[in-house]
């Protein structure tokens, strides 16, 4: 068997035992999903009517602020899902399994590989969880193309690769799973001070930098273009360098973790 | 076949059946603490090796080195006919391990597990399954086969390791304590198996603290101390190395532990436990001869025992500050 079959074999079997895991106990994801929601649910019909007053010079309704938020939240939703990619990269590697892995003449990218993949599926698949949620209560894309849907698509399927490359290398790094949801805590936490749930000009200005230069921004900036049309400007380039250079980050970090030496 | 056709190895010693595993200069420390301090082993193929020693002598380092999980500082080291330094893939090809910690995914159920092992080996679908099934059937754990293997007993996960171990039909098994905590009965299920592995040719490299079970199941026996092989060969020879056995006494009565310790001055003290050991083969005849010494002087011992040395003797010998009433205790108060 060639190299490049053997690796394509061997990563395709740990990730059919990442989705088996998330098969499973479909529980540990979908815990994950009750944060972007319960922000969804709350800033809408709670904080709705006092937050659009904030948008749109005082015009906007609820409904508007509906579709302000959801790109934020779809995005948060990514943050919120590689939590649980972070604590199970770091329960294989506290366990004996992974020694087992190491020690079998396996394409030895494999295991990160699965997890990668796998993660980035459950991503998807919890965006279009808590987007079709988004829609039941009032969400709609006003004027995206077909091209347009696809590039958020793959906006949205890029930006979940850097972070849970991230959240991989947070997993290996990590002495435990309880350390390791923490360490991915700021994966989750990072949103709230973006431009999800008010426009980054709207805060106070030695906040704006902090709000400006970090991924979420840019790329819930992009993807709030994408789909309601409103300014992009050059934050869909800088959403991509930031998604290309989150996951050269994450992939060298994990691998570099993950072939030390264990102890 | 004329025992000069065969591959022998580098020593010549007179084993000259091939060798599975070797390992010349083994070297290796954690930071500052070296935890084995230039190791030499020789493994036949097709024997069981057992590595006895006390906790944290350096086992569990040894077997991680030689299965390719860590690498060592320095030495040469050959498992299987590779270079684990140049070749590991190969060595790794070559080898089952299954480890002190069970290596099982407690997510997924026993044949699950079972068929990621066959799938990772790149066995097809129904030889992965046949495999499964007869590796599961074998074990005894068919009944548990559709259950997670979190839920499984110590000894019930310990035999779906070594079964996943054994997926992919090694010729060369690493075994780091496979019984330890292990019930007396999955331990003798557990020697069952080892020996059933080694009736069909493949070479067992297995540690472990207890001497019984190197004595059981070990062909050769090194003994490992702070880093170093403090000895080795077969059980036999490792006995041997211990002077004879002893006829030990044991008094109730400090009174009369006193008096006879000091009639009796060739013997070796153990204040605390108030006994005497005498050195003795145990034959009938030196038997016969210490009971008329004994009457003879008057001396009335409430406990007679025969101890004839055991791996125990040698493993206390050889491993560390003595703290048994073998070495001669020099407290005369």
């Amino acid at each position: 068997m060639s190299a490049l079959s053997l690796a394509v074999r061997d990563s395709n079997t740990m990730l059919r035992r990442n989705l088996l895991h998330a098969w499973r106990y479909p529980s540990g994801t979908l815990n994950l999903l009750l944060t972007p929601i319960m922000m969804l649910l709350l800033f809408v019909y709670i904080f709705g009517d006092v937050m659009s007053a904030g948008i749109g010079g005082g015009s906007a309704d609820r409904s508007d602020y509906i579709a302000y938020i959801v790109p934020g939240l779809l995005l948060m939703t990514v943050g919120s899902t590689v939590i649980g990619a972070a604590v199970s990269v770091c329960v294989d590697m506290t366990e004996g399994l992974t020694a087992r892995f190491r020690t079998m003449a396996i394409y030895r990218g494999s295991l990160l590989v699965g997890h990668v993949i796998g993660g980035v599926l459950q991503c998807v698949m919890s965006v279009v969880l808590v987007g079709a949620i988004a829609v039941a209560i009032g969400f709609r894309s006003t004027d995206a193309t077909a091209l347009e849907w696809i590039a958020a698509f793959g906006l949205i399927t890029l930006f979940a690769l850097a972070l849970t490359w991230i959240a991989v290398g947070m997993g290996a790094a990590s002495p435990n799973p309880e350390a390791a949801g923490n360490m991915a805590m700021p994966l989750i936490l990072l949103p709230l001070i973006s431009s999800a749930f008010i426009p980054a000009e709207t805060m106070p200005g030695w906040f704006q930098p902090i709000a400006e230069y970090q991924p979420f921004t840019p790329a819930i900036e992009t993807l709030r273009g994408l789909l309601l049309g409103t300014e992009i400007g050059n934050n869909g380039w800088i959403a991509l360098a930031w998604c290309l250079a989150l996951t050269a980050l994450g992939y060298r970090w994990s691998t570099a973790q993950f072939n030390r030496d264990p102890k | 076949m004329p025992l000069s056709v065969m591959p022998t190895s580098r020593k010549g010693d007179g084993d000259l059946s091939p060798v599975a595993i070797s390992a010349a200069g083994l070297r290796k420390s954690f930071g500052d603490k070296l935890v084995l301090d230039g190791i030499d082993l020789r493994v036949p193929a097709g024997s069981v090796f057992a590595l006895l020693g006390p906790n944290g002598a350096g086992k569990t380092t040894a077997v991680k080195i030689l299965s390719t999980l860590i690498t060592a500082d320095s030495g040469e080291l050959r498992v299987g006919g590779h270079d684990v330094a140049v070749d590991p893939q190969a060595v790794r090809a070559a080898i089952g391990v299954t480890g002190q910690f069970s290596a099982v995914d407690g997510l997924i159920t026993g044949e699950e597990n079972m068929l990621l092992m066959a799938d990772l080996h790149h066995l097809s679908k129904r030889e992965g399954r046949r495999v499964a099934a007869q590796l599961l059937e074998r074990f005894d754990l068919v009944d548990a086969a559709r259950k997670p293997a979190q839920s499984y007993s110590g000894g019930m996960k310990r035999r779906l390791d070594l079964a996943m171990t054994l997926v992919g039909n090694p010729r060369i098994i690493f075994l780091d304590e496979p019984t330890t905590g292990l019930d007396p009965r999955s331990r003798h299920n557990m020697w069952g198996i080892i020996r059933e592995l080694v009736s069909d040719g493949v070479t067992v490299f297995l540690t472990t603290q207890y001497l019984e079970e190197a004595d059981e199941l070990a062909d050769r026996i090194a003994v490992l101390s702070d880093g170093k092989i403090a000895a080795q060969g077969t059980a036999d020879e490792l006995k041997r190395l211990i002077p004879g056995g002893h006829v030990r006494l044991r008094f109730s009565d400090p009174a009369a532990y006193r008096t006879a310790a000091d009639v009796l001055r060739e013997v070796t003290r153990d204040d605390e436990a108030l006994s005497l050991s005498i050195p003795s083969d145990g034959s009938q005849r030196e038997l016969r001869a210490i009971l008329d010494w004994l009457d003879s002087t008057g001396i009335e011992a409430d406990e007679l025992t025969v101890h004839t040395p055991d791996l125990d003797d040698v493993f206390f010998a050889l491993t560390g500050p003595a703290n048994l009433p073998k070495q001669p205790e020099e407290n005369v108060r």
